[in-house]
């Protein structure tokens, strides 16, 4: 389990506990955060669902794979700091993530 | 009158309608019917992941149960509404009860097509559109078990390549020469035809089903060639049918799905809809469009809840449609219908990555990616603009996907 904060593009936060084994995007959907709508469910095809995380958060996370790489190549409003929300599995060393989501997916 | 708002039906339109209307701020009751057993969940991996058994029902369901609780949304799942009666604003129930509407959203959705063959009501044959669909399915589910898959579409294809993955005896028999003939180019028919032969799926095009061999339970599939392919269960899918009875009993202009105007209004001012049941003006193709997508069902939902909350926020979607099968992973923007020449990029005779481009004249319509996604990516924005391309620009790796409109 792990306390994460989404926040939306005009700054509106949103805490929420995400269950273990879920993404940090399942964590948006099931708790109807509005900047992710993820249309792939998680199927890494639609890029809908990209956040901004903070440098030290990005290390206790899994590598980029290729496609999840590409996809963010070519996201707009993606900077260095972007991943796919559903490429992100929760853990208990989430606790206290904090990310941000692009006015691009409002 | 009632100031509720009602959703006929439980799908992905459905929750996400339900959502923005409390994102707009929409304050009094919401109901929601949906006729099968649970809330609302993701259609796409139940022939995917889902069917794989890699993922379970909790993560294809949108929402918690408490979702709806918390927001004032009361759902009757396992309800069907039989009657829209517009001129007393109420929806009847199945089992009789009315409930009265301010606004109605039908968002009824789709079925699947079904075979009317010699033998179709046997035992061992199943169709993929609903959780139960597939716990039936995946019953047969064995080692060596002999699949014959009816129907090489999406639904078909994906069910091909999960069962050969778990061990099974695949044939999939198509009725016309090739698979995925409605959607997409010969060049990717064939393509997928080649995979799935290297997969050991057996791929027969232009075998038409005249009936089931059988008991009680399906033994084989008949080409009524003299052909029988062996069967111990049998899938089928053979495409959908837009669920619009119920607008057409109570009169709205339904042609091809029901009828409504980019922000999601039917003939009625009431009475809105979204998702697969509907047929919208679609302002990047230029004619009306019925969709069967979950990207058409979210954004119309969006829509829709706008429009009842008289905050309109107009679609203007370019489609785009995904298929999993194997390490493929197929991601298609746009529509090809009409096009007057495919470009390839990649070489698709060899090998598991290549794009075609669908130009219609020198305006690009649509692409399918497969295993390309900055082709994916960057066509989603040329097809929106309309872009006009240069085929031999296309065709040219040596130039960048992102290089590709300049020149």
């Amino acid at each position: 389990m792990a306390k994460i904060t989404y926040v939306e593009h005009n700054g509106t936060e949103h805490t929420v506990d995400v269950a273990n084994g879920l993404t940090v995007m399942e964590g948006a959907i099931k708790n109807s955060i509005p900047g992710i709508d993820a249309d792939c469910g998680g199927a890494c095809a639609c890029a809908t669902c990209m956040v901004y995380v903070p440098k030290d958060w990005q290390g206790k996370m899994p590598a980029k794979e290729d496609m999840e790489e590409t996809m963010l190549d070519f996201a707009e409003a993606s900077n260095e700091d972007s991943r796919l929300a559903c490429q992100l599995p929760v853990t208990d060393e989430l606790d206290g993530l904090r990310i941000t989501m692009p006015e691009s997916q409002h | 009158m009632g100031k509720d708002i009602i959703i006929v039906g439980g799908g992905q339109a459905a929750a996400q309608a339900a959502q923005s209307l409390r994102a707009e701020g929409f304050e009094n009751p919401i109901r929601i019917f949906g006729d099968e057993p649970h809330a609302p969940y993701q259609r796409p991996p139940l022939s995917k992941k889902f069917l794989a058994k890699e993922i379970g029902f909790d993560r294809v369901e949108l929402k918690p149960e408490s979702f709806y609780a918390d927001n004032n949304i009361t759902t009757h799942w396992g309800t069907r509404i039989t009657e829209i009666d517009r001129k007393g604003k109420r929806v009847m129930t199945a089992d009789g009860q009315a409930f009265e509407y301010g606004k109605l959203l039908m968002a009824t959705g789709s079925r699947v097509r079904e075979i009317n063959v010699p033998g179709f009501e046997m035992d061992g044959i199943y169709y993929l559109r609903n959780i139960a669909d597939v716990e039936a399915i995946q019953s047969h589910f064995k080692d060596g078990a002999r699949l014959v898959v009816v129907g090489g579409g999406y639904i078909g294809l994906e069910v091909a390549a999960v069962a050969k993955k778990h061990g099974m005896d695949v044939t999939v028999l198509e009725a016309a020469e090739r698979v995925m003939s409605r959607v997409v180019d010969p060049i990717v028919s064939h393509f997928y035809e080649r995979v799935h032969r290297e997969e050991g799926v057996k791929i027969e095009t232009g075998v038409s089903v005249a009936g089931f061999e059988g008991d009680t339970h399906v033994t084989a599939v008949d080409s009524g060639e003299g052909k029988l392919y062996p069967a111990d269960f049998v899938v089928v899918g053979i495409g959908i049918i837009p669920n619009t009875e119920l607008a057409v009993e109570c009169g709205l202009d339904v042609q091809n799905g029901i009828v409504v105007d980019e922000n999601c209004r039917t003939s009625d001012p009431d009475i809105f809809a979204a998702g697969d049941c509907t047929s919208h003006p679609n302002g990047i193709y230029g004619h009306r469009l019925r969709l069967e997508s979950v990207h058409n069902a979210i954004e119309q939902g969006k829509t829709a809840a706008a429009a009842m909350m008289g905050n309109d926020k107009p679609y203007n979607q370019v489609p785009w449609f995904w298929s999993d099968q194997y390490d493929l992973k197929l991601q298609i923007v746009g529509l090809s219908a009409g096009y007057t020449k495919a470009v390839v990029r990649g070489d698709p005779e060899s090998g598991r990555s290549f794009a075609v481009f669908y130009l219609k004249g020198d305006t690009v319509i649509a692409v399918d990616a497969v295993n390309r996604a900055p082709e994916f990516m960057m066509s989603k924005q040329l097809v929106h603009k309309k872009t006009k391309l240069d085929p031999a620009r296309i065709a040219d790796e040596s130039i960048k996907v992102k290089e590709i409109a300049q020149g």
